[in-house]
């Protein structure tokens, strides 16, 4: 029964994993670019999700909304005058960007709000539980945060697959120098999809701020958790996404079973053995 | 007739390019006297800039010349730390002889761990070396001799072994950062100018065209990756006996051992023996201006890092060099 709870647990926690990770594969998709800020993106989140409720005294759902905008057209806005200015064929320059955006983020927050642990309260339903049986409990929010996660994964795959800017981004992803020659205008693709990514992140980074607690230094293992998910689910697989978000948050409940220092390490060591094995990942699309 | 003349290298404006070569020589000088006529505070300052000299020697020779981005150099700073403590420590090595040994060891460690990042490519090899990175320091916290998360100070019977009295200590740690840092510059330049160098200048300039002129761009890619982890590592090891005492946040640091490893070399340029060099100067004459700011110091650092990728990705030798000045120490091997 103990490992039971173990597996669900690890399953809700991969859930948010997926999260983190949906936006970095996002981006990685249409614009062959790794975002190193993108763990201290989703800390942002957070910190904008504790002005909301904390400081504005919105409601949690609203504070979301507003959250998910603002992120939004941060993305779109910093894409279009940053980003793509150091996007080619040289990855040094995305990276080397993004990691100094990374450090000016942590060190801002860090000035701003101090290197204190933060929380956002969400009331009774963050300690409300649903009992299985006499044994097993699933928390409300941690299943909730579940469902909603792979109800975002879900609206990605129907706006990928479905809709017209969906079809301009798949197209972007598979020939970016063709699709400008039917009247496209690749920056502006591009916007969109770190705008969409955004938006996803700031969902996720409301989640984290409302599940544990946070302080500016905790993005870089955010990224490294999405980007283990990425690859062990495969790219360019979005619900193989949400199985390595799974696979990881299983991994990472197990270690901590054990003992609570092996919690990250198991699920670094998931990922290595994976990358073993598999290295195009486990549910990698075949291509070509 | 042109011929390929693969003696003759380039050269620059000559009054120039000795000015250049004076001012080198004489700081080269200097350098090497400075226990001499440096105070304590000064030798400490400038053990660490040349540590810093040798590391960004090694990702420079890694990002620059192979392509290689790596986030995960900590991996091999703090294996060569951990691995001088144990041998120094636990195998009763003599602490001189623990510095190479350990760099050896991290260099055996790199071949498997370089065979499981080298599946990733691009900015996934990236991030890859930084898991791995991470999966290091998290081991290395799960060892209780090592003192575990909290870490260990090295005994002082073992520091006093290196010479008795304190003044004699510090000229021989002096002394083995110069050469640490010395030999880095050197490795490099004399690697670059074999014709290793000339199949690693190929790859820097287009992999597919070095593939097709018979390169074998993987093993030599491969050779470089453990290569340069052995630097890092010997050069890890030396700055823990400096320190002398390791923690696992210390030794695996990010922000330490590999973002300002990397602003060093990209502000200073990338791709250039003059660049990292440039870089060390610049990154601790800012660190002594700003030293009251704390994280303004680390944005402002930041946003220099994204203002060279805007405006000259270059850096900023790169920048002098494409205007003309000569460079000092010379690699290219010119048509006549």
């Amino acid at each position: 029964m103990e490992w039971i709870n173990v597996l669900v647990q690890g399953v809700l926690l991969g859930g948010l994993y997926a999260l983190f990770a949906a936006g970095l594969s996002l981006m990685f998709g249409v614009m062959r670019f790794i975002n190193i800020a993108h763990g201290d993106f989703i800390v942002v989140a957070a910190y904008l999700m504790l002005v909301m409720v904390l400081t504005l005294g919105l409601h949690p759902v609203i504070g979301i909304g507003l959250v998910v905008i603002l992120m939004g057209c941060a993305g779109y806005l910093g894409q279009r005058f940053l980003l793509n200015r150091v996007l080619d064929e040289d990855i040094l320059p995305p990276v080397l960007v993004t990691f100094g955006l990374s450090i000016i983020i942590q060190n801002s927050l860090l000035e701003t709000f101090s290197a204190d642990s933060q929380r956002v309260p969400s009331g009774d339903f963050a300690t409300a539980s649903l009992r299985v049986s006499d044994e097993l409990a699933v928390g409300v929010l941690p299943l909730a945060m579940f469902l909603a996660a792979v109800g975002v994964i879900g609206v990605l795959q129907f706006i990928f697959y479905r809709t017209a800017l969906g079809r301009l981004l798949r197209a972007t992803s598979d020939d970016p120098e063709i699709v400008p020659l039917m009247g496209a205008n690749n920056s502006h693709i591009f916007a969109l999809a770190t705008a969409l990514a955004s938006g996803v992140v700031a969902i996720a980074g409301t989640m984290l701020a409302m599940k544990t607690n946070f302080d500016p230094t905790i993005g870089p293992s955010r990224l490294l958790f999405a980007f283990e998910a990425v690859i062990i689910g495969g790219m360019g697989n979005i619900w193989g996404t949400l199985a390595g978000g799974i696979i990881l948050g299983v991994a990472q409940a197990i270690g901590a079973q054990i003992d609570a220092g092996y919690q990250i390490l198991a699920g670094h060591l998931a990922f290595l053995a994976v990358l073993i094995v598999r290295p195009k990942g486990l549910f990698a699309k075949a291509k070509g | 007739m042109a011929q390929l003349d693969l003696l003759s290298t380039s050269r620059g404006p000559d009054v120039t390019r000795l000015a250049l070569i004076g001012v080198g020589l004489i700081v080269f000088v200097a350098l090497a006297a400075a226990p001499f006529w440096a105070g304590r505070a000064d030798l400490r300052l400038l053990m660490e800039a040349l540590s810093f000299l040798a590391l960004a020697q090694m990702w420079n020779l890694l990002a620059g010349y192979t392509g290689l981005i790596s986030v995960g150099q900590q991996a091999y700073v703090g294996l060569g730390g951990y691995l001088f403590f144990a041998l120094a420590m636990f195998a009763g090595i003599p602490v001189l002889w623990a510095i190479p040994l350990a760099a050896i060891a991290a260099g055996i460690i790199a071949i498997p761990t370089g065979w499981i990042a080298f599946r990733l490519q691009g900015a996934y090899f990236a991030i890859g070396t930084w898991v791995i990175a991470e999966v290091f320091r998290l081991i290395a916290a799960q060892f209780p001799a090592l003192g575990g998360g909290s870490g260990i100070s090295l005994p002082v019977a073992l520091a006093r072994s290196i010479a008795e009295t304190r003044g004699g200590r510090e000229m021989v740690m002096y002394y083995i950062a110069f050469v640490l840092a010395a030999g880095a510059v050197l490795a490099v330049w004399l690697l670059l100018r074999s014709r290793w160098g000339l199949a690693l200048t190929a790859i820097r300039d287009s992999e597919p065209a070095a593939a097709s002129l018979g390169v074998n761009i993987r093993r030599v890619k491969f050779f470089v990756y453990v290569g340069t982890a052995m630097g890092t590592a010997l050069t890890g090891a030396f700055i823990f006996l400096q320190k002398l005492r390791i923690t696992p946040e210390a030794a695996f640091s990010v922000t330490e051992w590999s973002t300002f490893v990397i602003f060093i070399v990209v502000i200073g340029g990338l791709g250039t023996i003059e660049g990292p060099i440039i870089g060390v100067i610049l990154f601790f004459l800012l660190r002594d201006l700003a030293a009251d700011l704390g994280t303004w110091y680390l944005i402002g650092l930041g946003a220099l890092a994204i203002a060279v990728m805007l405006i000259d990705r270059r850096g900023i030798w790169g920048a002098f060099r494409a205007r003309g000045l000569p460079t000092l120490f010379v690699t290219q091997r010119t048509l006549k």
